[in-house]
């Protein structure tokens, strides 16, 4: 994990005193609603539709076990015990009064964190890969270039009034899962033929009402010169994205406006004059900043262990829990443990303050003290000997933390909806929990086999449905809350955006049309294809005629 | 006389600037000795302003473009940058341009919505002199300078970034 040193601390404090006077100000009537919005969003403040909403970073979702008890103990404290893990490796509290937020930050401080560039129209939290460091294909541990990035976006005094809001995310493996591509930035890394680092450059990618897939400006970007150029791209897109419109002014729009190769064009004649200045990376920076991100103290152990064996033959939901939620670890006799946040009856991503203490218990127990956020509302155990994997399943099962159903149809991203979010036409945790109980049965949900069901209340798209292989929309009609469905979104390496079925359905109808969708791609699948891969065969037609068959 | 904070200290502010839509009649016959022109009119009529007897300053707004000065840094003693509301962020790349790219060093002054909290993000950005918006209070605005003492990566106030110099 980074360590604060005494000039990041000092910033921060200097934020935390920064936004108490902001804070007072306002209060006092010195700061108008309209000028406190940017200032506090910059906080990761929001008025929502009964209460603020703080948004905490977890930046590129590494968590150590003490700041996951400091987060446990601020959910106890300053809100109802329980906090909402997002789909940008962010956590939020949907309870916090005004007044106490300045000495919530300053708690958070305590354990170096915060909630700065969390929202407004600035560069957010940037995001990765959540094995990073553990997982077997990757080409470079993207931890150290996301601090590197972090430490490059915080407080940057020339793009805090951008256009809109800004995402960046880092993916060191082949297998992406960041969903890189739908970014305002993403940045594949890749390793050129003399094994020297650098990164390909997307840029205008990204979800909620105009979807699209970033397009590569840069195939090969040489490490040292990484800042310089996302410098130059922010200048390109602080200077020329749009300002009129705030739905065209992401930085998606600029590129599709003025195309990619004119975008690239301007960038590079940008970056020349930053090329070789003095942000130009050094090597010393590169290595202190992984000096941060070793390897734990690994045993030397085999890959294999028959107690674990015996195990899995004698308890068939442990033989599950295995199969779906435990990874491949890059270390001979390790493994990755995936917690699935998605109990039915809890909304996807929801965890309780004892829950979150158990966890860090657990990661100082039996995996080196850390813990991983995932943009899927999942957290993960990096680096669990296979030896203890028993042990851990059935410490999780009495929290209610072992439900074996990562990547299957109940494991369903979910945005917190109109039950909290004042942008929302409709509330998306009752779908999502109407549509686990139609799918409860684990048989089923195995038989189906990999699928990603992606739910938001609105076109923001915080639910990223856009590259759900089902993705559902709230929409807003005639006053009443209706569901559209897409097919065939992804969030991998061919990323694809989602096509709509057809018109959208009440609330009540959900289940049915989930079923029936299912169906189709069960009566059709070929041998061992998944859900994308028979959509992508047969197309939109089998599943729009099975599920409208008796509309009229 | 109207002031404004230049080099973290109140100043009286000893120039007038002239509305978009102003003439050269209009401009050159103005009472105030020293002019801060919109920048159409000096795109227009640089030659005729630079020969008169006044003192002659150009004010972008934010979609103008700041590289379309590059010849004439050299002449002008003071820039402004138009913020029409705080929230628009194109000035505070304009201030990069200037000073980093066309190596101007003379006085960049935002002027318009220029509110106490975006003041310290301005410095760090090259601009030098703050026309508060009006109801923004001078004394408390002067503290803002401070509100972060040093910066991660490279400013116009400290090139070097932190890494080159932790």
């Amino acid at each position: 994990m980074y360590n604060y040193d005494n000039y990041d601390k000092q910033m921060l404090q200097e934020r935390i005193v920064q936004f108490r006077d902001q804070t007072r100000r306002f209060q006092a009537g010195e700061l108008s609603t309209e000028q406190f919005l940017p200032l506090r969003l910059q906080n990761g403040l929001y008025i929502q539709r009964l209460a603020p909403m703080l948004r905490v970073a977890i930046p590129y979702g590494c968590l150590s076990s003490r700041q996951l008890r400091k987060l446990a103990s601020i959910s106890r404290d300053y809100d109802k015990g329980y906090a909402h893990f997002s789909t940008r490796q962010n956590i939020q509290y949907n309870w916090p009064i005004l007044e106490q937020v300045p000495d919530l930050l300053a708690e958070l401080a305590e354990v170096e964190m915060h909630a700065i560039q969390t929202s407004g129209n600035c560069i957010r939290n940037t995001t990765t890969d959540q094995f990073a460091g553990v997982a077997v294909d990757e080409i470079e541990d993207s931890r150290p270039w996301c601090e590197i990035i972090r430490q490059w976006s915080s407080f940057h005094p020339e793009f805090a009034y951008l256009p809109r809001k800004f995402k960046i995310a880092v993916c060191g493996t082949p297998n992406d899962q960041a969903a890189t591509q739908v970014h305002d930035i993403g940045l594949y890394i890749k390793k050129d033929d003399n094994g020297e680092i650098g990164f390909q450059v997307l840029v205008g990618g990204g979800l909620g009402r105009t979807p699209v897939i970033g397009a590569t400006i840069c195939e090969f970007l040489p490490w040292q010169h990484l800042l310089t150029y996302l410098d130059a791209i922010m200048r390109i897109y602080n200077r020329f994205g749009r300002r009129d419109n705030k739905y065209k002014a992401r930085i998606k729009i600029l590129v599709k406006e003025i195309g990619a190769e004119a975008f690239r064009e301007k960038v590079e004649a940008e970056w020349l004059h930053d090329k070789d200045g003095s942000a130009t990376l050094t090597q010393d920076e590169v290595e202190r900043c992984k000096g941060f991100f070793t390897d734990p103290d690994y045993q030397e152990l085999d890959n294999t262990n028959q107690a674990i064996e015996d195990a899995a033959a004698s308890d068939l939901l442990f033989s599950h829990w295995l199969e779906r939620n435990v990874a491949p670890h890059k270390k001979s006799g390790y493994r990755i443990v995936n917690l699935c946040l998605k109990e039915t009856g809890v909304a996807p991503g929801d965890i309780t303050d004892t829950q979150m203490e158990f966890v860090a218990d657990l990661a100082d127990k039996y995996s080196f003290g850390e813990v991983r956020v995932t943009h899927e509302q999942n957290l993960v155990l990096t680096d669990v000997r296979l030896q203890d994997l028993y042990v851990v399943y059935k410490a999780l099962k009495t929290e209610s933390l072992a439900t074996p159903y990562l990547g299957l149809i109940n494991d369903i991203v979910c945005c917190p909806g109109g039950d909290f979010c004042s942008l929302a036409n409709a509330k998306s945790i009752p779908i999502a929990e109407s549509i686990q109980r139609r799918f409860e049965d684990f048989d089923v949900q195995k038989n189906i086999g990999d699928i990603t069901l992606n739910i938001s209340g609105c076109m923001n798209a915080c639910g990223h449905h856009h590259v759900g292989n089902i993705g559902i929309l709230g929409v807003d009609k005639k006053g009443a809350e209706f569901y559209q469905v897409t097919l065939g979104g992804s969030s991998d390496r061919d990323t694809s955006l989602g096509k709509v079925l057809g018109p959208s359905f009440a609330q009540a109808e959900m289940p049915d049309v989930m079923e029936k969708i299912i169906n189709v791609y069960l009566e059709n699948r070929q041998e061992n294809e998944n859900f994308l891969a028979t959509y992508n065969r047969i197309g939109m037609e089998p599943y729009k005629e099975k599920v409208y068959a008796n509309a009229d | 006389m109207p002031t404004l904070i230049k080099d973290g200290q109140v100043v009286d502010n000893l120039w007038c600037l002239l509305e978009k839509g102003v003439d050269m009649n209009a401009a050159l016959s103005d009472k105030a000795e020293q002019i801060i022109v919109p920048f159409a009119l000096w795109q227009d009529h640089k030659d005729t302003l630079m020969e008169s007897s006044k003192k002659i300053a150009v004010w972008l707004d934010s979609e103008d473009d700041p590289y379309e000065l590059a010849n004439d840094v050299i002449d002008l003693p003071l820039i402004c940058l138009n913020f029409p509301v705080f929230r628009d962020g194109r000035a505070f790349s304009a201030a990069v341009i200037l000073r980093e790219r066309l190596n101007y060093q003379g006085e960049i002054r935002a002027i318009g919505d220029v509110l106490r909290d975006q003041l310290c993000y301005m410095k760090k950005c090259g601009m030098d002199s703050f026309d508060l918006a009006d109801g923004v209070n001078v004394e408390n605005a002067l503290h803002a300078f401070n509100d972060f003492s040093t910066s991660y990566m490279s400013t116009m106030e400290e090139p070097l970034p932190l890494f080159r110099r932790r």
